[in-house]
Parts: structure tokens; C-alpha cells; sequence
């Protein structure tokens, strides 16, 4: 295969890969942004997810060649270390993360679940993060930082 | 606000891993990196007649494939067993050998065969099915209850029996048991697990042929332990020519605390290729080679005389520890186990003979809790029998044998004195936080809608903050269970704190900065914590056991009062007061009964800076190190109340309400401790209804993917309320107790027994774990076709 582009956190990258190379490989291995995780191989476990278009998708689902042209954000891209986008902030806050593996794709459907429903109950944030899992926190502080989430982005 | 004890504040390691900036190991990358792939066994024991690697070795981009005859011919070794017990005839445990690379024989689906070191994964991972391997079959033991008169897996096993121990007094329990008026009797079977950190375990191993050393960075709970274990064990080289680090590692629930084949295969093989090796565990790999848990049968005997008060309890225990004898795997069902069995009741006689079983799975060794969520499970459930078969409310049978609370310490019949607790008022808070008392009101409500429901309670005890040494030791383990912690203070007063523990999710930087902020009266911001490099931090002995703030807290609070007795010196000098008028409050040094002070900041650039220094009895700077070893166990307990519905049309069962109260001694930061609990408990959930690690008659793990293995996910649980009672430890300084495990331990029983309530209508007496939509849905057809007939 040869050179694929797409733009990542607003910067284009371009790499030569293989024609079978996972969207979580290139992010992680080409881009060098290793804060979109790998947690199995089943596509089960959400540690992958990133915004596609605007669209949260699980990056071991798709290849580098689908997305090509297209427009990626990572949790790298959402906010900083002075200025947290409001999710990320509220998962601080709340204590929803632990050992941080599971966290950015958390976050990243967080944002995403909260953009669709601002006003989604418990049971809407649950049913929402069912493709992300989750060893450390037990999903209660979790669920508690997607509603502040909500409530600060103010959407 | 107070940023120090008891505070809680938000955590100081948050930001990087919210930003995607936590470094774990497989986000290390180095300079003309190769890429191991492990072939492993797809047979569950075999003798290997031949390995062929030609056509591998030969393939697009491989650098070397290395079976175990190479390890062999270099002299390593394998991983060595970390604690072990004598057997009731008096014989030792036995240790068969644990090659890194299989020799001759494997022994479970996923055994490791041979290594492929490639440019790349891809490549590595495509000569690896070039590696041929010609097996000469023999049967699998995969049944537990059938293994001793299985097929022998090692030679150094008979009867496939690792060790036949026993703890307590035999004579006084069958006595007890015999003249009881009552005698309950259960079987129950803690389901298999496998612990699942959602970062699967990594490796990146290099070799500097300069200095002649190797680099190790590794998902590991405690990483000085394995940088001895492979220097001093296994490779047999100078301790210090070895460094590992464990970096940001995504939680680790035990499984992480053993060195694995595949971190010591790469570590040597780096030198071979003189190349570093980046290996990674896809989530198949884990589950095939991670240490599994729990897996126990337990035979249960309880004596009650006529005032329903317990009067003995025999415990027979066959558990399964699978292929090889994984680093803790035989102190988890003996002394991390057999101990328990007292729980928080006062029993009179206690025995219990535990058979450490070997099968053709993979090694298991400690999961969340390890030990004492099978001991926990055994009793709460018979306790439950118990109070059914004698018609007494569950939390009113617990009450009448509870350990009264003027009885501390109290010496169990099992080798344990517990220092404090108290636990009826956990009992009451926990009723009180569900509302115990109108719970038949909601279970007629339920049945209207066609729900039963169902109310469970388990009141549990642990044994952390593990351990006195010199118990350890008699108990078997083969090393000392101290931490270290060292206090650095610059010259202008911020502070780093190294330690001996290892913090994979439970946020050390935040906690033991607190603790710091505390004694010192410094801003949290101040201070750093530095931990898993053991070119950094002194040797110590990790993360596991709920140790960390017992033990590795209490190492730290000894080196900061060596700060401040330096200080007090310090400033006595600047101040020219004697040492005894000297006070320390609040960050301030004050010489009693007058104005003067001086703040930490001028003491520290006084120990730096030293022109005017009491240079004659005192040596300049600043940084105190201290090793504690811990006086005994501490005794977390508490009451958790589950409350389930279960529906008759599916076997569902949803868990409703959760009221967890717990005696975790002071807290350090309430925030970081709830959460623990959370995730301890969504744990046990998983393991009393979701997870189960399955293998067919052939060997074959049949749960080996997040499709078969069901994990907890947000939907299957609900919010939890968490309340604490205190009894401050009354060992350590802190008066801390750990919390870590507690909500793994507590609740498993909690949720069967809410289930077998919910069906006891329909005369449902047992539920075994994971209490599957299938099984519940079957149990409640059986009890109508018994009902029918
Ligand atoms: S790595 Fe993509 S879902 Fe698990
Ligand atoms: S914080 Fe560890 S897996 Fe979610």
C-alpha cells in the first residue's frame, strides 16, 4: 500500500502503511498519540474509541485507508493541560478514573453520548457507555462525571 | 481547605491521563525496536517431540526464534515460588520447575513454546505460524474434583497435589461438631476469574552492551520484586545490572504482581539480539496466560448448639492452581484463606485442610482480595443457611455470633489476633442506609409487578496491609513484607517522596502527598511522588494485599518524623533554643513560649545552604529514608446489603439497591476510598453473576475473549451507597487500615444471598456463582416442576 493522509487533532498526517493497518495503529504507531488505547481485540472494550468526522467510533474497528481525508480527534485533541475541555474536567473532579487505561475513550464517548442526549438520565449514561468497559471504578463515578460533563459543557 | 489528611482532594495524577499523556509501557517506544510474538501451546498437555523454527527463522524480517532448549543452554531459570507451606504428612510443597520456554512438555493452552523476534509484529506474528510444533497428546485435567487421580502433570507432583495443609484444631471442631445440636452443612464452588486489568500485561526489554545491563520496563505491581527474582533467580546476574521500571500501568488486581515467562524472554533475548524487544499481550493472550483466580470447592461443615451461637466450623477445600505454581499461588488459599475462616464471629473451633490441586489450565494465583473473597463467600453463605434452616433473620443470627466489641484483640482459632472493631454499629448503618426494615414492603410491591426480590447482607473481615515479617516468614512466605519510603526536601522546601509501593490506580501521588501536606504543612502542589523504577526508588516490596497506606504509608510517616526530629535540630540551632523547646506546627518551627519561629522553607535552605549549621552534631541536607515492617494484619470489615429483582420470564437478575458501610480505620482522602469500594464491588458483581472462566474437557479456554468472558459493564450495575464506621488501626500511626479489596470480598456473598431470598418463596435453597440469566431461570423452573408434583 502507500501513503494515507488524514488529519489528526487538526495536524494532517501522512504515513505509508500496509493495507491492513487498524486506525488505532496508525493514531498510535505513526501519529505517536498513545493516548487512544488498545484493550482487546473483539472490539468490546471501548479503550480505542476517537471521533471520526465528528462521530465516536472504536479506532481497532476501522482501517487507516477507510479514514482516510477524513478529520480525527483524540483525546489529545480535546483540551489541555491548562484548559480541560469541561469532560475531562468533570472526570476529575468526580473521581472517575483510576488507572486511566479505560479513560480517554471513556471521555471521548462521554463527549460524544452527552452531545446527543444533554439531558440523559442514569440510565441513558449506562445504556450509553455500554462499549466502554471499565476494571477500576465500578462505572458510579463514571456515570456521576458524564452528568456534570453535561452540565458544564452546556449543551 | 485542608489538602491533607482526611481531605479529599482531587487527584494530582488526573491531568495526564485525561489529557492521553499516562505513559504506559506500550506507549514506550526505543530506537531500532524488534517485536516478540510467543507461539504457545494450542494442546493442553503434551510432550513435545520435535520444535522446528527453519522455515520461521527465515521469514520476512525475523532477527532470531528461540525455543527452550536456548534457555536451557543459557542457564536460566524460571520463576520461583514466593511462599510456601509444609503438608500435614509433614512433606514440603511440592515446586515443580516453571520454564520460561516450554522443555519437553507444556502443560495448558497457552503455554509458552517458542519466541519469534521480528522487525515488526506483523512479521513476527506471521513466522510464528511457521513455527512447527509435533505434540504427543496426553489427557487434559481440567476437573477439579477428578485431579488426583488424573493424569500426573510433573513428576515432582503426585497425585497432582501441590500441598495437603491444614490449619486449627481438628479434634476440638469434630468434638464440637459431633455434640452440636445442629450442624449445616454446604458446598459451594468459587467460580474461576480472570482478573482483567483493561491494560493488558507489556514488555520492553533492552540491553546496554557497555555498561553490560539491562532496562526492563514492565506492567508490573511491584517492580523491585521482579527485578530480584530475574537477576537473582533467573538470569543469575549482579542484582544491580538489571533496572526495571514500572511506569503507568492500567491496573493490575493481582495479576501484575508475578514476573511472567514473557518479560523474562524478552529481557534475555535483548541481549541475544543486542536489539531492545517490545512484546504486548493482545486481550486473547491475557486471557490465555495471566494468573487466573479463585477457583476453590469448599466443603463447609457449621456447628450451632441450642442457642443457634456457633460452636465449631470445618472447612474442607480442594482449589485449583493449575499448570505451574505461580510466585504467591500457594499462600493465597492456606494463609490468606484458612485464616479468615473465624470471619467477624467468635467461634469456639476452627479446622480446615485446603489441597492445592495441579490441572492443564493456566496458573492462578491472587485476584482482588485474593483468599479472603473465598473465605468471605463460604461462611456468609452458610451463615445464611444457617439463619434460614433455623428460621432467625440473617443480620440477627450475625448479631448473636458476632465478636463483641469489648473482646479486642481477639485471638481467633486461626492463628490471627484481630487488634479492633466493632461490628454491630456496621450492621446497623448498613440496614439503616437501604432501609432493612420496610424491606417486605418493596418485595410485595415487586411481586405486583411479577419480580421477586430479594435482600442479602454479608458482613465481612479482611486481613491487610500485608505483613509482619517475621509472621510471613514462619508462615512461609520467603520474603519479609516491609516498605520503604525516603523523604527528599530540596533547599527551598519541596518535596519528593520515594516509595517502595506502586501505584497502578489507586493514586499514591495524591494520597501519600496528603500525608505529607499533613505532617509537614505543605502545600500539596510541593510535593512528588516517585515511584517503580528501581533505579530510583529503594528496594520495597509493591503493590498488592491492600498494603500500600499500612504499610508503605506508615514507611513514610517514619521517614518524614526523621525530617522533622532534623529540623527540630535545625531550628533549635538557628533559633539558639535547645531542642526540647522546639515545636512543630503548621509548618513552623517555634521556640516554646516565645515569638520565634522559623518556617519548613528556612529550615530546609538551612540544611542546604549550611553557613550558619550545627555542622559538629549534625550533617547538612535534608532527605530521610525508613523501612517499616508492620506490627500485624489490619482488619478492614463491614456490612454490605445487596438488593436484586429478579425476573421470573428471563432469570434475570438486576441489582437494585446497594448499601455498603465499612470499617477502613482513618481515611486519608474519602474521595480516592469510595472509589475503591465502587470498583471492589462492581467486581464481585461480576463475579457473583457475569464472569467465569470456563475450560472444555480438552483444556481449551472456551471464555478466552470480552464475546465468551462477560465483564461488568455500566448497565449491569447501579450506583452504590458507601458509609464507613472507624476503629482507627491500632498498630500504624495513620490508623489506617486499607481498603482496596473490601468491596471484591464483601459482596459476592451478598448478591447470592439476595438472590436465594428473592427465590425462597419458590423454595430455592442454592445459587452458585456466576448466578447466569440461565441458571437463575432454571432454578426457578425446577423449584415449580418440584412444586407440581
Ligand atoms: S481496543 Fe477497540 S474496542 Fe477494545
Ligand atoms: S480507570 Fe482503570 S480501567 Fe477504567
Amino acid at each position: 500500500m502507500g501513503d494515507i493522509s488524514l488529519t489528526i487533532n487538526g495536524k494532517v498526517e501522512t504515513h505509508d502503511v500496509g493495507d491492513n493497518t487498524l486506525l488505532v495503529d496508525f493514531i498510535r504507531e505513526k501519529a505517536g498519540l498513545t493516548g487512544t488505547h488498545i484493550g482487546c481485540d473483539t472490539s468490546q472494550c471501548g479503550a480505542c474509541v476517537v471521533h471520526l468526522d465528528g462521530v465516536s467510533v472504536k479506532a481497532c474497528t476501522i482501517l487507516a485507508a477507510q479514514a482516510a481525508g477524513s478529520e480525527v480527534t483524540t483525546i489529545e485533541g480535546i483540551g489541555s493541560s491548562d484548559s480541560l475541555h469541561p469532560m475531562q474536567e468533570a472526570f476529575q473532579e468526580n473521581h472517575g478514573l483510576q488507572c486511566g487505561f479505560c479513560t480517554p475513550g471513556m471521555v471521548m464517548s462521554a463527549i460524544e453520548l452527552v452531545s446527543k442526549n444533554k439531558n440523559a438520565s442514569e440510565k441513558e449514561i449506562r445504556d450509553g457507555l455500554e462499549g466502554n468497559i471499565c476494571r477500576c471504578t465500578g462505572y458510579h463515578n463514571i456515570v456521576k462525571s458524564v452528568k456534570a460533563g453535561a452540565e458544564k459543557m452546556g449543551v | 481547605m485542608s489538602e491533607g489528611i482526611g481531605a479529599s482532594v482531587t487527584r494530582k495524577e488526573d491531568k495526564k491521563f485525561l489529557t492521553g499523556k499516562g505513559r504506559y509501557t506500550d506507549d514506550i517506544n526505543r530506537p531500532g525496536q524488534t517485536h516478540a510474538y510467543f507461539v504457545r501451546s494450542d494442546v493442553a498437555h503434551a510432550n513435545i517431540k520435535s520444535i522446528d523454527t527453519k522455515a520461521a527463522s527465515s521469514a520476512d524480517g525475523v532477527v532470531a526464534v528461540y525455543t527452550g532448549e536456548d534457555v536451557v543452554a543459557d542457564g536460566i531459570g524460571g520463576p520461583i515460588c514466593g511462599w510456601v507451606v509444609p503438608c500435614r504428612d509433614g512433606s514440603a510443597t511440592k515446586e515443580p520447575p516453571h520454564p520460561i520456554l516450554a522443555n519437553g512438555k507444556v502443560r495448558y493452552v497457552g503455554d509458552h513454546v517458542a519466541v519469534v523476534i521480528a522487525e515488526t509484529l506483523a512479521q513476527a506474528k506471521s513466522a510464528a505460524e511457521l513455527v512447527e510444533v509435533e505434540y504427543e497428546e496426553l489427557p487434559a485435567v481440567v476437573d477439579l474434583e477428578k485431579a488426583s487421580s488424573a493424569t500426573e502433570i510433573h513428576k515432582e507432583v503426585p497425585d497432582n497435589c501441590y500441598f495437603d495443609w491444614e490449619l486449627g484444631d481438628e479434634a476440638s471442631t469434630d468434638k464440637a461438631l459431633k455434640s452440636a445440636s445442629r450442624v449445616v452443612k454446604l458446598t459451594v464452588r468459587n467460580n474461576r476469574l480472570v482478573p482483567n486489568a483493561m491494560e493488558p500485561r507489556a514488555a520492553l526489554a533492552e540491553y546496554d552492551d557497555i555498561s553490560e545491563s539491562y532496562t526492563l520496563h514492565t506492567t508490573s505491581q511491584n517492580p523491585q520484586l521482579t527485578r530480584l527474582v530475574i537477576a537473582a533467580f533467573m538470569f543469575q546476574i549482579p542484582e544491580s545490572k538489571l533496572r526495571v521500571v514500572a511506569p503507568d500501568v492500567g491496573g493490575g488486581f493481582g495479576s501484575k504482581i508475578y514476573v511472567y515467562a514473557e518479560e523474562a524472554v524478552c529481557t534475555w533475548a535483548s541481549k541475544k539480539i543486542n536489539r531492545p524487544i517490545k512484546w504486548t499481550a493482545d486481550r486473547t493472550q491475557a486471557f490465555l496466560s495471566d494468573a487466573h483466580g479463585r477457583d476453590h470447592i469448599n466443603n463447609v461443615q457449621l456447628a450451632l448448639d441450642d442457642n443457634n451461637k456457633i460452636v465449631g466450623l470445618r472447612v474442607d477445600t480442594i482449589c485449583n492452581l493449575g499448570s505451574y505454581l505461580s510466585a504467591f499461588a500457594v499462600s493465597v488459599p492456606t494463609y490468606l484463606h484458612g485464616t479468615l475462616l473465624s470471619g467477624v464471629y467468635d467461634i469456639p473451633a476452627i479446622y480446615t485442610n485446603v489441597k492445592g490441586m495441579a490441572t492443564t489450565t493456566a496458573p492462578v494465583d491472587a485476584y482482588r482480595g485474593a483468599g479472603r473473597p473465598e473465605a468471605t463467600y463460604l461462611l456468609e453463605r452458610t451463615m445464611d443457611a444457617a439463619a434460614r434452616e433455623i428460621g432467625m433473620d440473617p443480620t440477627e443470627f450475625r448479631r448473636l455470633n458476632f465478636i463483641p466489641k469489648d473482646a479486642f484483640p481477639y485471638q481467633t482459632q486461626v492463628a490471627l489476633q484481630y487488634d479492633t472493631g466493632d461490628y454491630e454499629p456496621q450492621l446497623d448503618k448498613a440496614m439503616e442506609m437501604i432501609d432493612y426494615k420496610n424491606f417486605e414492603t418493596r418485595r410485595s410491591e415487586a411481586a405486583k409487578r411479577g419480580m421477586y426480590r430479594g435482600i442479602g447482607v454479608s458482613t465481612y473481615i479482611e486481613a491487610c496491609g500485608i505483613a509482619p515479617s517475621a509472621v510471613a516468614g514462619a508462615l512461609g512466605s520467603r520474603v519479609g513484607l516491609y516498605e520503604s519510603a525516603s523523604v527528599r526536601v530540596d533547599p527551598t522546601g519541596t518535596i519528593t517522596v520515594f516509595t517502595g509501593a506502586h501505584s497502578h490506580g489507586q493514586g499514591h501521588a495524591t494520597t501519600f502527598a496528603q500525608i505529607v501536606s499533613e505532617k509537614l504543612g505543605v502545600p500539596l502542589a510541593n510535593v512528588d511522588l516517585i515511584h517503580g523504577d528501581s533505579e530510583k526508588n529503594s528496594f520495597g516490596m509493591g503493590t498488592y494485599g491492600s498494603r500500600s497506606l499500612a504499610v508503605g504509608g506508615a514507611a513514610l510517616v517514619k521517614a518524614l518524623d526523621k525530617v522533622i526530629e532534623k529540623s527540630k535540630k535545625i531550628a533549635a540551632h538557628l533559633m539558639e533554643a535547645s531542642v526540647e523547646d522546639v515545636e512543630f506546627k503548621e509548618g513552623k518551627f517555634a521556640v516554646a513560649g516565645t515569638d520565634k519561629e522559623k518556617a519548613f522553607g528556612e529550615i530546609a535552605l538551612a540544611a542546604y545552604v549550611p553557613h550558619n549549621y550545627p555542622h559538629e552534631t549534625l550533617e547538612p541536607g535534608l532527605e530521610e529514608s525508613a523501612f517499616y515492617d508492620p506490627l500485624n494484619f489490619t482488619y478492614p470489615s463491614g456490612a454490605h446489603i445487596a438488593e436484586v429483582e429478579v425476573d421470573p420470564a428471563t432469570g434475570v437478575v438486576k441489582v437494585v439497591d446497594w448499601a455498603a458501610c465499612d470499617d477502613f480505620g482513618n481515611l486519608i482522602n474519602p474521595m480516592i476510598v469510595e472509589g475503591q469500594v465502587h470498583g471492589g464491588i462492581a467486581q464481585g458483581i461480576g463475579q457473583a453473576l457475569l464472569e467465569d472462566a470456563h475450560y472444555d474437557e480438552n483444556g481449551q479456554l472456551l471464555t478466552a475473549s470480552y464475546m465468551d468472558y462477560c465483564m461488568p459493564r455500566a448497565d449491569d450495575l447501579p450506583s452504590f451507597k458507601v458509609g464507613y464506621t472507624n476503629t482507627p488501626c491500632t498498630h500504624n500511626d495513620l490508623g489506617v487500615k486499607g481498603c482496596g479489596e473490601a468491596g471484591a470480598i464483601a459482596s459476592p456473598p451478598a448478591i447470592i444471598n439476595a438472590i436465594i431470598d428473592a427465590l425462597s418463596p419458590l423454595g430455592v435453597t442454592d445459587m452458585s456463582m456466576p448466578a447466569t440469566p440461565q441458571k437463575v431461570w432454571k432454578a426457578i423452573q425446577d423449584s415449580q416442576s418440584i412444586a407440581a408434583e
